[in-house]
């Protein structure tokens, strides 16, 4: 069954840039990645499917209702986490977790402080008086406190420390295991590799691909920098190179296959410094603009 | 109407509403306790006065009030007490849907299971809490005033009310006028500045037609919807005023719901 079905989804806002044409679907039980740059239209999408916006033209069904037509209703089985978290300032954290939960029937206080010992969330101070990283942290906690079937995550690592980023992602683990959706934003691609099952690229507005996460990975390049006495590009000149550039005495490429091929060649250099790495985003979409 | 919504909103404008209720209350209690000078130099202020420029007059309702009489005085300090409550509420009404969105709480409040018309509502009927706590308020402390500083001179009570009873339309009308108006605007930045044009640009226009004593200008602000000198001189509304005062009411009401109910929330940055 679908969660999630986005059916030729459209926002245009005068001159700027929303989402253009976007379909796909997400199934139950998955961690769908949506990845791209900042101002791809991740967060559009999220917040036309919230209903928070509404589409030009097309249309989004969530939990099996049109977002449009039933978007109260729907948003009860719905957490969501924005890419910015804003609350009420003269609030106290535990009184805005109450009020947050008091949109939801039944008793979150449990589950509530269960989550804010996960997250080492405070919550007698003011949010006022929080850094980014812990109003993050309330966003989280808000987020998941009513037990959603539907996890919205806009960018949600950014600001948290190493440490609590861990800990977030056992937690999303978890919610997963117990069979609920996840739909992750992110435009770091290796969180996405270490969550997803399925992305989703986007880019200027518009949905680039749809694949699985390890096709993407097959598909993927390895940035390798070398830097090695003597060394000459004709060294590297094998299947799967690609954009090879000398500078000095350090040669750069991008490489896509079997990793092996490119060690056995470093194996036969005198090595002073090498770096194998994940391109950058707007690396990898260098390759789906080619 | 969500009861959650609504109680959040009382509680976030009630340190608002005690300072906008007291500084009312001094404003009449305390401009009122300078009725029986006037009342006692009834003659020489009239004199004083005949000699100020007409517009000037005109402007103040000087020309139709009697200062030396109860409801004559009540009416030229009514005035101030109109222009406090129409600030107040055209700041309740601007700020009503438009501080989420400033401060960026929107996205909050708007992804949680209720609907854009059960948020406005709600918010809507607190706002007229607050601005019923105020109105009562100015209704005890005007009788207070009275009772206190009227002295041997009578004044006739039914007036009165009818002169404070207009004050729920009056707040109505720079409530949803508010709203309404920062629902057309893409984004409101500080409400204070809308609230205090709207509130003071309605009394201008008012007072500067009193001054032309043009008839076209009457019709678009409350302060001439609820002449106090009007209400006092007749003892009565002045009936198709109000009954436009309430069709703009209902109809900026009517607008903010159906602008609210398709509005694309803007988002951070």
């Amino acid at each position: 069954m679908s969660v999630i079905e986005v059916a030729n989804l459209t926002k245009r806002y005068g001159k700027a840039r929303g989402i253009e044409d976007v379909s796909f679907s997400v199934e139950a039980g998955e961690i769908f990645g949506f990845i791209g740059p900042n101002g791809a239209g991740k967060s559009t999408t999220i917040r036309l499917l919230l209903s928070l916006i509404h589409p030009t033209s097309g249309g989004a069904r969530v939990l099996g209702q049109d977002v449009v037509s039933h978007g109260p209703a729907l948003r009860r089985d719905i957490g969501y986490l924005p890419s910015e978290v804003y609350y009420y300032e003269g609030m106290k954290v535990i009184d805005l977790l109450k009020y947050s939960a008091s949109f939801y029937a039944g008793d979150h206080t449990q589950r509530l402080q269960e989550l804010a010992g996960i997250m080492e969330l405070d919550l007698n101070r003011r949010i006022s008086d929080l850094s980014y990283g812990n109003k993050k942290k309330v966003g989280i906690v808000q987020g998941l406190l009513h037990s959603p079937k539907l996890l919205f995550l806009d960018e949600p690592t950014s600001g948290l420390d190493p440490l609590i980023q861990r800990k977030f992602f056992e937690l999303i683990h978890t919610e997963n295991a117990r069979g609920v959706t996840v739909f992750f934003s992110s435009h770091i691609l290796g969180e996405v590799q270490r969550l997803c099952s399925r992305v989703g690229i986007i880019r200027a507005g518009r949905l680039v691909e749809i694949s699985d996460i390890r096709t993407l990975q097959q598909n993927n390049y390895k940035k390798v920098r070398v830097t090695a006495a003597g060394l000459t590009p004709a060294a590297f000149e094998l299947p799967g190179v690609n954009n090879l550039q000398a500078d000095g005495g350090s040669v750069q490429f991008f490489f896509k296959g079997d990793v092996n091929t490119v060690l056995q060649v470093l194996s036969r250099q005198h090595v002073t410094d090498v770096t194998i790495e994940e391109p950058t985003l707007e690396e990898i979409f260098m390759h789906y603009y080619e | 109407m969500s009861a959650n919504i609504y109680r959040y909103e009382l509680r976030t404008r009630l340190r608002s509403v005690i300072i906008w209720s007291l500084s009312v209350a001094a404003l009449v209690f305390f401009y009122f306790s300078l009725f029986p000078a006037f009342a006692d130099q009834a003659a020489l202020m009239n004199e004083v006065l005949a000699r100020y420029p007409p517009e000037l007059r005109a402007a103040f309702n000087l020309d139709k009030v009697d200062l030396s009489s109860v409801l004559g005085f009540f009416s030229f300090l009514f005035l101030f007490v109109q222009l406090c409550l129409a600030i107040q509420a055209s700041n309740y009404g601007f700020g009503l849907v438009s501080i989420e969105e400033s401060e960026l709480t929107a996205d909050f409040l708007l992804s949680k299971p209720v609907s854009r018309a059960q948020v406005l509502t709600s918010k809507l009927l607190a706002a007229l809490t607050s601005l019923t706590i105020t109105n009562l308020v100015v209704w005890v402390i005007s009788f207070a005033a009275v009772v206190v500083w009227r002295g041997d001179h009578d004044y006739a009570p039914g007036t009165l009310v009818l002169l404070l009873a207009s004050i729920a339309f009056f707040q109505v009308f720079f409530l949803s006028v508010g709203l309404a108006g920062s629902l057309l605007v893409k984004r409101v930045r500080s409400v204070t500045p809308y609230a205090l044009g709207l509130g003071f640009g309605t009394y201008v226009l008012s007072a500067f037609s009193g001054v032309v004593g043009q008839v076209a200008l009457e019709l678009v602000t409350p302060f001439k919807h609820f002449d106090a000198a009007y209400i006092v001189q007749h003892s009565a509304y002045d009936t198709p005023l109000v009954a436009l005062n309430v069709a703009v009411s209902l109809a900026a009401l009517a607008l903010s719901y159906w602008l609210y109910l398709r509005r694309d929330i803007p988002a951070v940055a």
